[in-house]
Formats: C-alpha cells, structure tokens, sequence
C-alpha cells in the first residue's frame, strides 16, 4: 500500500506518440502550407529590418519612443540604447530577432484577439479555453519545441511556432477581460437602441476593452522576446543563439553582451507598446 | 372621470401588457404550472428556489399619455419594462405595442421594434464613455446605419431640445449627472420613437436637479407628444408628471389610478401608507377645489348697475365676463366709485390692471403665491379664457386640512 500499483497505467505516452504519427501522416502537407506562410512572413520582415538603414531605425525609434511616452529623454534614452546593441557588433542579429518577434506577434493577435473575443462572448468556450491557456503558459517549452521541430522541420518556423504557443495566452485573457469588464448598463443601452450583438462588440465592447487588450500585445510582445533564446536552441539565427553559442563556450563576456542586447530590446519595446495605449481616463465601469 | 378631461388623452393603446409573469430560477414551469403561483414571494422563495419578479400583471399605456409605474425597490417595476422591449425575456404572458406581439417578434422585428418604435432612458444613464456627446446622442441613429451628416443633423437638433447646444464635443465624463441624463433623454428622441421608456430617470439626481429635469421633461413632452411610461421611486415624481399612476408591490400591480384617485382612495394600506407623506397641495387641482361665485358682472352692464349689484349682495368685488363666459377681469366697489364720479360709463374702465389668473389643472402648491399677492379670489379660466369658477384663500387652507381625512367629493 505504499507504492502506487502498477497496474493503473494510463498510457498517455502512447496515445500522444500515436496521434502525433496519425498527424504527420495526415496533415503534414497542411503543416508544409502553415510553415511556407510563416516563413515567407518572416523572411519579408526580416529583410525590410535589414534593408532600413541604421541611423534611419535608431532615429524612428528615438521619435517614436518620445511621442508614445511623452518624455524627450526616454526617446534619446532609447535611440542610445539602439547605438549600445549596434557596438557590440549585434545590429543584423537584433534586426533577425526583432523579425521574430514580430511575425509572432502578429499572428498571436491574429489568433489572439478573435479568441479572447468568442471566450467573453460565452461562457462555455471560457471553460473550455481557460486549462489550455494555463497548460500553454506552464508546459515546459521543449515539451512542444519538438513536435514543433517534427511538424516543420527545424529553423526559423518553428521557432516562431514556439513562441506564438508561449505567447499567445496573455493577449487572449486580456481581450476576454476587456470586454466583460464593459460596464452592463452600457450594453444594455446599446441593445435597447436596436444594437445587434455585431454592433455592440464593435460600437461598445471593443472600443471599451481597448485599453486592457494594449496591456495583452505589451504583455505578448514580451513574452515573445524572452522566448528568442530557447526558440534558438531549434535553429533560429539571432541573438537568442548568440547567448547559447556563448554558454557553450564559457565565454562570459560575450554571453552578457548578447544578453544585455535582449533586455535592451525589450525595454524598447515594452516602452514603446506601453505608451500607446491609450491612457485609462474612463474605466470602463 | 372628470380629471380625464383635463388631460387631452386619446384612449388608443399603445402598449398592453396582459398577464405577464417573470419568474427567474431553473424550475420556472413548476411554479407556474401548479398551485403555488397563487404563493407569496417568500413561499414561492422556498418551495421551489425561483425568484418571482413580476405576478400576473396587466396594464394599458394609452396614446400620447404619461403612464407612472411606481414601487419600491425591489417591487419588479425595472424588470417589468425591460420584459416589455424583451431586454429581459418574459417567462409567461404577453405584450402587445401598438398591437403586436412583442412575445412573437422574430430577433429581426425586435430589433425593428428597438430602432424605430422604443427608446429607453435608463437610471445610470448608458451613455458610451469613449463617445462625445454629439456621437452618444446619435448612436440609435448609426446602429440603424444612417449617413453620418444626416444623423449627427438630427443629432444637434436635440441636443438644442434639450438645452445642451455647445456641449457637442465633450465627454460624457465632463458632465455633471443632469446634464449626463440630458444626453440619455436627446438620445432616446433621436430615433423619433412613438414610445418612450424611462427608467427611474431622475432618481440618481440631486432634488433640486431632479425637479428642474421633471419640468423640463413635461416642457418637452408638450412639443413631441410621445407616449410615456416612466418608472419611479418617488411619489412626488410620480403624482407631478403621471397622467396614470400604477403602484407595484412584490411584482404585483396594486392599484391603477389618475393621481388624485392614488392619493384620494388608497386601495389599501400598503398604498395608503406610501401616500401618507405627500402634501395634497401637489395633487389637488384648481379645478377640485373651485367654487362658483355668487354674482357675476358682465361687460356691457353700465357702472350703476354693477355697483347696484355689488351693494345689494353686500360683496366688495365681482369677476367681469364677456360674451361665451370669456373673462375679462376684476372690478372692486371703489374703482366703480371712481368711475361713476368720472361720469365713466363702461363697467371695463373700471378693471383691475392685470388680473392674476390660474387654469384648472394648476396644482394647490403653486396657487400659494397668487394668493398671497392679493386679497381677492383667484379665477379659473381654460385654454380659452372661459371662466370656470373661483378660489379663496380659505378654500384652498379647507382643502389641505379635509383631504387627509374624506373620500373624493365626486
């Protein structure tokens, strides 16, 4: 009675391995369209970062860093920030990672936002979509870098796959509270005027949840860059392998300058996607 | 009635509510289905775990008038309006507005229903907080997809109607709440509904507010004629604007009434209880308390004659008629005097300048300050300036001390 019995052996190792064989067999031409999309995404994104001059990005950035947070110093700040990557030697890695993370992105709130708004809109699909956003965000991330690797082969895409996995939960949980947060007394005045429910989402609901869902694309964007380092582990060239490249080789120095580079990145970023959002003048209750 | 006739009302039924019942909980069909619908709130509470909000209530709004449902909270009057536009889905009985269904409607003739015919007016006013107050005012009117030059012309012309002309630009975060509920109110009457819904309107604002909102809600009631049916807590508020009163207790209509039936004959005590507190000087009406005087002067009666008169019924003064019974005015011993001394030989020099005057709807409260302006009676006229009949000082002080003990004199 001490040792759990053996013969309770639910074998769900068994079954995932199986419905992973049936899914290559089966889909992966599907897999093949999937991933030939991304990349293709991708590879644009990541050429048109690379193709802009880089005075032309650390001056945008500085002005747009300025207008978003109403601070002239947080824009030099961050045009500073731009030069400091830049003399570590690290301007095309960072240009191949900010790709990432974009390509990402956008297909995070592509998935994202509708998501998080059929989960306000019903409360049976919350059910549903609650356990799979809590296992997305605890699953360790080899877990499901490997299917990953196995669905697309390795490189670029899954490494985007990856991150959109890790990603994707908080932009969905926020436009899901966004919009139920919507006070009822609006929404019930919106209906008594003969709104549909179309037109209350996109006249009432939306516009209301506008300042939560800015939270969820700052909160997706960060963690999309902090998944640039594991996503490297399958192929991904940018700074994430630079840091890994650099543990391998004990190489200190080098490892913290890649890493300062990543947090740098973030900081930028997350200033940037922070500011504009709009500022919560009328709660939405 | 004689009050129905101080009220132009025209009996045609805009909205019929027949035996209406809402009942939340998940064993709805047991309630009704056996006996214990004819339970009280509490039982019905215990027995089954439903909560009864509204019991079998039945009522008619007619054309073009003010229909009051007032209760306590908790009495099911908010959720007995929102059954009526299916805000809140009606579990047995039916509704009729301007003769349809509205139980029947498909989602496609509801939402018709909501666009074109009812608007509401709501407590905590609605209004959409990232929305100016010219694109809030104009919303009933984009929902329905109407061009945006179009709607926001409409849209300006009832922020005029409603005295918020400026204010075009603002937030509804930058107004106070009167003004807040002015937008509620522009909004609603943008759609040019034939029925309005208003929801304790007023109740969240400050009474000085609130009484300044309720007249000008009768003021504009007088230029769109719209059918009403306007929720309350408040009696006051419900004997100023009602036409009809409707009192509501755990879900149930008590009593249905014109004003001074609600405060004149209670149907019982629990209504008796909720009027015990208002003063009949607002419900009672020049025309309930007037008397018709002794003598009466007329226009062409020569100076001697009036004073003849005068003298022989031993009075001071005497109203003046024309032909038709039209009023013209107030004579007194001493002017008549004058004028026969002048060797004046019209009765109509010898007029008072500026008669006061009152029509017969004018409440008792507001009669204070004429008669406190003068130490003649007041005359009542009509629309038309015909005399109706006259009020003394003492009259209305009778009538404040014996109305909280009669019954309605007629």
């Amino acid at each position: 009675m001490i040792e759990f019995p053996a013969f309770i052996h639910v074998p769900l190792a068994e079954w995932t391995d199986a419905a992973m064989d049936w899914i290559l067999r089966v889909f992966s031409d599907v897999f093949d369209v999937i991933g030939d999309a991304i990349l293709f995404m991708l590879l644009y994104i990541e050429k048109f970062l690379l193709w802009l001059p880089w005075t032309l990005v650390i001056v945008l950035v500085g002005i747009v860093a300025w207008r978003a947070t109403h601070r002239w110093w947080a824009g030099l700040l961050m045009a500073g920030f731009l030069v400091l990557i830049g003399s570590f030697g690290y301007w095309d890695l960072a240009m191949m990672t900010l790709a990432i993370v974009i390509a990402a992105v956008i297909i995070s709130l592509l998935i994202g936002i509708p998501t998080g708004i059929a989960m306000a809109r019903s409360n049976l699909v919350e059910t549903i979509i609650r356990p799979i956003l809590d296992a997305m965000q605890t699953m360790p991330s080899f877990v499901y870098l490997i299917p990953a690797l196995m669905l697309f082969g390795l490189g670029k895409v899954p490494a985007v796959f990856a991150t959109i996995i890790y990603a994707v939960p908080p932009v969905i949980r926020l436009t899901n509270v966004g919009i139920r947060q919507v006070s009822p007394d609006v929404i019930e005045a919106s209906r008594s005027f003969g709104a549909t429910p179309g037109q209350t989402l996109m006249e009432v609901q939306l516009p209301l949840a506008i300042p939560s869902i800015m939270v969820g694309i700052n909160q997706t964007t960060m963690m999309a860059l902090s998944m640039v380092v594991i996503a490297s582990m399958i192929g991904a060239r940018g700074l994430g392998l630079e840091v890994l490249l650099a543990i391998n080789r004990i190489d200190i120095g080098r490892g913290f300058e890649a890493g300062i580079s990543i947090v740098l990145l973030a900081i930028i970023i997350d200033r940037i996607t922070a500011g504009l959002a709009p500022k919560q003048e009328h709660p939405a209750s | 009635m004689a009050i129905n006739n101080i009220y132009p009302q025209n009996e045609e039924v805009s909205i019929e509510v027949n035996n209406l019942w809402k009942i939340f909980g998940d064993n709805v069909e047991k309630v009704l289905d056996s006996d214990t619908q004819f339970a009280g709130k509490t039982d019905i509470l215990e027995k089954t775990g439903c909560v009864l909000a509204i019991k079998d209530v039945s009522f008619q709004v007619h054309r073009g008038e003010i229909f009051v449902l007032m209760g306590l909270s908790g009495s099911g009057k908010s959720t007995l309006v929102r059954c009526i536009l299916r805000l809140v889905e009606p579990t047995d009985g039916k509704i009729f507005i301007n003769g349809e269904n509205v139980c029947d409607c498909t989602a496609r003739q509801l939402t018709e229903l909501r666009r074109h015919t009812v608007s509401m007016v709501f407590q905590y006013f609605g209004l959409l907080p990232h929305r100016n107050i010219l694109e809030n005012v104009a919303y009933g009117l984009k929902i329905r997809g109407m061009a945006k030059s179009k709607r926001e012309a409409k849209a300006r012309e009832m922020i005029e109607l409603v005295g918020l002309k400026g204010w075009e630009s603002y937030l509804p975060s930058a107004l106070s709440g009167g003004m807040q509920q002015r937008v509620g109110i522009a909004r609603a009457l943008s759609t040019d509904p034939k029925m309005l819904i208003m929801d304790e309107p007023f109740s969240g604002l400050d009474p000085l507010i609130r009484r300044q909102m309720q007249d000008e809600l009768l003021d504009i009631q007088e230029k769109v004629h719209k059918t009403i049916l306007f929720v309350t807590h408040d009696l006051h508020e419900a004997l100023k604007l009602g036409n009809r009163i409707a009192i509501m207790k755990d879900g149930e209509i008590i009593q249905i009434g014109d004003p001074e039936e609600v405060i004149t004959a209670p149907s019982d005590g629990y209504v008796r209880e909720f009027v015990q507190d208002a003063s009949p000087a607002k419900v009672l009406t020049a025309k309930r308390i007037m008397e018709q005087p002794n003598v009466l002067l007329y226009e062409w009666q020569g100076p001697k004659t009036a004073m003849h008169i005068l003298e022989s019924t031993e009075l001071d003064n005497a109203f003046v008629l024309g032909r038709g019974s039209k009023f013209r005015g107030l004579v007194t011993v001493e002017r008549l005097l004058e004028i026969i001394k002048g060797g004046g030989k019209s009765i109509m020099n010898a007029l008072e300048p500026e008669p006061l005057r009152c029509t017969s709807d004018t409440i008792v409260e507001d009669l204070f300050p004429l008669v406190a302006s003068t130490r003649h009676p007041i005359p009542v006229v009509d629309d038309d300036g015909k005399f109706l009949g006259e009020i003394h000082t003492s009259t209305i002080l009778g009538s404040m001390i014996q109305d909280k003990e009669t019954e309605p004199s007629d």
